[in-house]
């Protein structure tokens, strides 16, 4: 048990960011033709204004407090003077929030990608597939919320900021050995989350490096020389 | 002065007879692939109407171009680049499909495998997006060919503002004319100015605006920038396109295919110098109707050796500034007026320019007593409204369109009596304020036509800016990701480009 355990906490999840950096930049280099974000609007409008907006401001929301809640070390939150039982409160709400927004969104953006004949019949196999797994895992972090009702001292919180911190820092052993107690469900989450790193470079998901902030400094006209 | 060349276009609407050759040919050679069967780099309205895609001159629709803000400074109508990011994820703007038409082939392999029956078989519809039955055929490319559909339809043609449009709706007062489109290459394109990736870039040698595939992310916001709607997103790869000026041939100083393959010879190609020192301001002059002089005014006179000077300074080949000597569109667009742009209220500067056309006289019964003004027949008697032609070209300023249209009519009636009567007509070229031989030069390009005269376009040097050497084993001419994925087998997804000729069918009996 302990090995698997290892194999999934300690280990997979290099594979699965080493493939996520090494298979973004090669695909960069080598296939910036397919680097896009393979918006469909065209073909469907109406649906898409309704889900879009929803699921990416909610996806966003969700990632940054992943981001901060994950990689922020508890000495800083203490030091701040925010214990973990507050944090986890403040978590489970504005993750339950967001959460819910963008699951409205991706409800209506899944049923449009399934049932849009236009939508439907253009999707690549791994536009569909990706989609689901984010539904997926969006309801499993949902989920997870009524679990953490159970302990609100902020416990499991603590076991699975210091599995990010470990796997970060490459202490796989520290790491794997720190995510052993907590709840299937969490377990499954990391588990489904990783797997997304790992597919991310091989499906439209790349368009997330292309944040276009550069737009905001550069003129608005742009001529190239010879 | 910053000195800049650009090849324009100029097409001579009064020659054109709507005959498609150019968006066939512009189709066979560069969209006849999936994902870009509904778009149309080059397409040819029939006016009045609400053209492709559906009311694409209804900015209050669909928001493209620019707006001068309250403070002299432009602005993209869609809104600003903070706007333009925050609709990043669904742009409100964006034309669905259906605003173009559906893309549709027929079962015709169904005709040869039919098995016998009482009735002719027919080949029905299939959507080229979905492969699904089209019951109907809803719209199409080129819908209101030849005043297509009814006229309450047409009547939200935006060119009809101020027109008593209803008027024409009357059989024996309808009125036609035919509007060949494509991409403007504007000095002030606002597509570029949309563009969130950076993506789309004008060239600085010959002012071709181009995409760059490789960097375009498809954010789709150049679509709704663009007003004249000349760029497509390509659904199948996920990237915008648009009209190339068929620049593979311009680098080697051939006509765009459109241009080369125009029956009508309406066409016409040629360097113009401009100072883009002064594109700004010209861009945002207060008053609409003032576009089209501001845009006059930041071309320079080829012949001026001030001019000259600073081109060269600019390294603008000598070829260049010969052809801009020789350019029929400098002649056609500053020496004799008779070009204007396409919509200059856009705020775009386009560098595609148009000839309006002439009309006949109303109704055949007036025609004994036509009103003649001085010895030109009185425009206000032609057949399509003077209104109507300058909502289209100048802003709604009739007195260039005047100008152009009383030209051609003088060109007519000079050459009329020089070659039928016999006798020198100067009373009729001075009315219009140009001399003879001016007359005989617009009656050599404009009339007659020559490919050498319609089409002065200086060679790019490509094959000595190019080592030889360096492109050894190259790839050549490829769908961006240079050599890469040419074994079929591609790693990160997406559908590869294909022809796709005929959805195999079987249909049951």
């Amino acid at each position: 048990m302990s090995f698997i355990n290892h194999l999934l906490f300690g280990i997979y999840p290099y594979i699965a960011l080493a493939v996520f950096v090494l298979g973004s930049l090669i695909r960069y280099d080598r296939e910036p033709y397919s680097w896009k974000t393979g918006s469909s609007q065209m073909l469907e409008s109406k649906q898409l204004r309704k889900g879009s907006f929803a699921f990416h401001i909610g996806i966003l929301a969700i990632l940054a407090g992943h981001f901060v809640g994950l990689l922020t070390p508890h000495q800083v939150w203490h030091w701040l003077g925010i214990s973990a039982a507050t944090k986890q409160v403040v978590a489970m709400a504005a993750g339950g929030l967001f959460g819910l927004v963008c699951l409205y969104g991706m409800t209506i953006l899944l049923k449009r990608r399934l049932t849009n004949p236009r939508v439907r019949a253009t999707s690549t196999k791994m536009d569909i597939i990706i989609l689901v797994l984010l539904y997926a895992q969006l309801i499993l972090g949902l989920l997870s919320i009524p679990f953490s009702m159970g302990h609100l001292d902020g416990s499991e919180m603590l076991k699975l900021m210091a599995w990010a911190q470990h796997t970060v820092t490459f202490n796989a052993v520290a790491a794997s050995q720190a995510i052993a107690g907590v709840g299937m469900i969490y377990k499954l989450h990391v588990l489904l989350g990783m797997t997304l790193f790992l597919l991310f470079p091989f499906s439209r998901l790349v368009h997330i490096w292309s944040v276009p902030v550069k737009y905001m400094r550069r003129n608005y006209q742009v001529v190239r020389q010879r | 002065m910053k000195v800049r060349a650009q090849i324009g276009m100029v097409l001579n609407l009064d020659k054109c007879i709507g005959c498609h050759t150019c968006s066939v040919t512009c189709k066979n050679v560069w969209t006849s692939r999936e994902g870009m069967e509904y778009a149309w780099f080059n397409n040819v309205e029939t006016k009045p109407g609400i053209g492709y895609p559906k009311e694409w001159e209804n900015q209050e629709k669909w928001n493209g171009g620019w707006v001068r803000s309250k403070n002299g400074k432009l602005e993209p109508k869609q809104g600003g680049k903070r706007r333009i990011l925050a609709n990043i994820f669904a742009n409100p703007d964006l034309p669905e499909i259906d605003d173009y038409y559906e893309p549709f082939d027929f079962d015709y392999q169904h005709l040869h495998r039919a098995g016998e029956s009482k009735h002719q078989p027919v080949a029905r519809p299939r959507s080229l997006i979905s492969g699904q039955r089209m019951e109907k055929i809803e719209w199409g490319p080129n819908w209101e060919e030849i005043l297509g559909t009814e006229f309450s339809k047409r009547r939200k043609d935006k060119n009809f503002d101020q027109v008593q449009a209803d008027i024409y709706g009357q059989f024996e007062n309808t009125f036609m004319m035919y509007l060949p489109r494509l991409c403007e290459h504007c000095l002030n394109p606002a597509c570029v100015a949309s563009c969130p990736s950076g993506a789309i870039y004008k060239r600085e040698e010959d002012g071709i605006v181009l995409i760059d595939q490789d960097k375009c992310r498809g954010w789709r916001m150049c679509v709704s920038g663009c007003p004249y709607k000349k760029i497509y997103y390509n659904w199948k790869t996920g990237k915008s396109e648009k009209c190339i000026f068929c620049y593979p041939r311009i680098e080697v100083g051939q006509p765009t295919i459109c241009s080369e393959t125009c029956v009508g010879r309406i066409r016409y190609l040629g360097v113009m110098l401009y100072d883009a020192d002064k594109i700004a301001d010209a861009a945002s002059v207060p008053n609409d109707k003032d576009l089209y002089q501001a845009q006059c005014d930041i071309f320079l006179d080829p012949f001026n050796p001030d001019v000259q000077a600073a081109a060269r300074r600019e390294g603008i080949p000598e070829a260049w500034l010969q052809a801009a000597q020789q350019s029929p569109v400098y002649k056609m667009a500053m020496e004799w007026k008779v070009a204007l742009p396409l919509h200059p209220e856009y705020r775009t500067l386009p560098m595609v320019w148009y000839v309006p056309p002439l009309s006949p006289i109303q109704t055949a019964m007036e025609a004994g007593h036509v009103g003649m003004n001085g010895i030109i027949p009185d425009l206000k008697s032609l057949r399509i409204p003077l209104k109507y032609l300058a909502n289209l070209l100048t802003a709604g300023d009739e007195k260039p369109v005047i100008r152009a249209l009383e030209r051609m009519l003088a060109m007519r009636a000079f050459k009329r009596a020089q070659q039928v009567e016999g006798v020198k007509d100067d009373e009729v070229i001075a009315a219009v304020g140009l001399h003879d031989w001016q007359i005989e030069e617009m009656y050599r390009v404009m009339a007659l036509a020559n490919y050498e005269d319609r089409f002065v376009i200086p060679t790019s040097h490509t094959a000595y800016a190019e080592q030889a050497y360096d492109m050894k084993s190259g790839c050549g001419f490829s769908f961006g990701n240079g050599c890469s994925s040419s074994s079929g087998v591609n790693l990160f997804g997406g559908k590869s480009q294909t022809v796709r000729q005929v959805i195999p069918v079987d249909v049951q009996e």
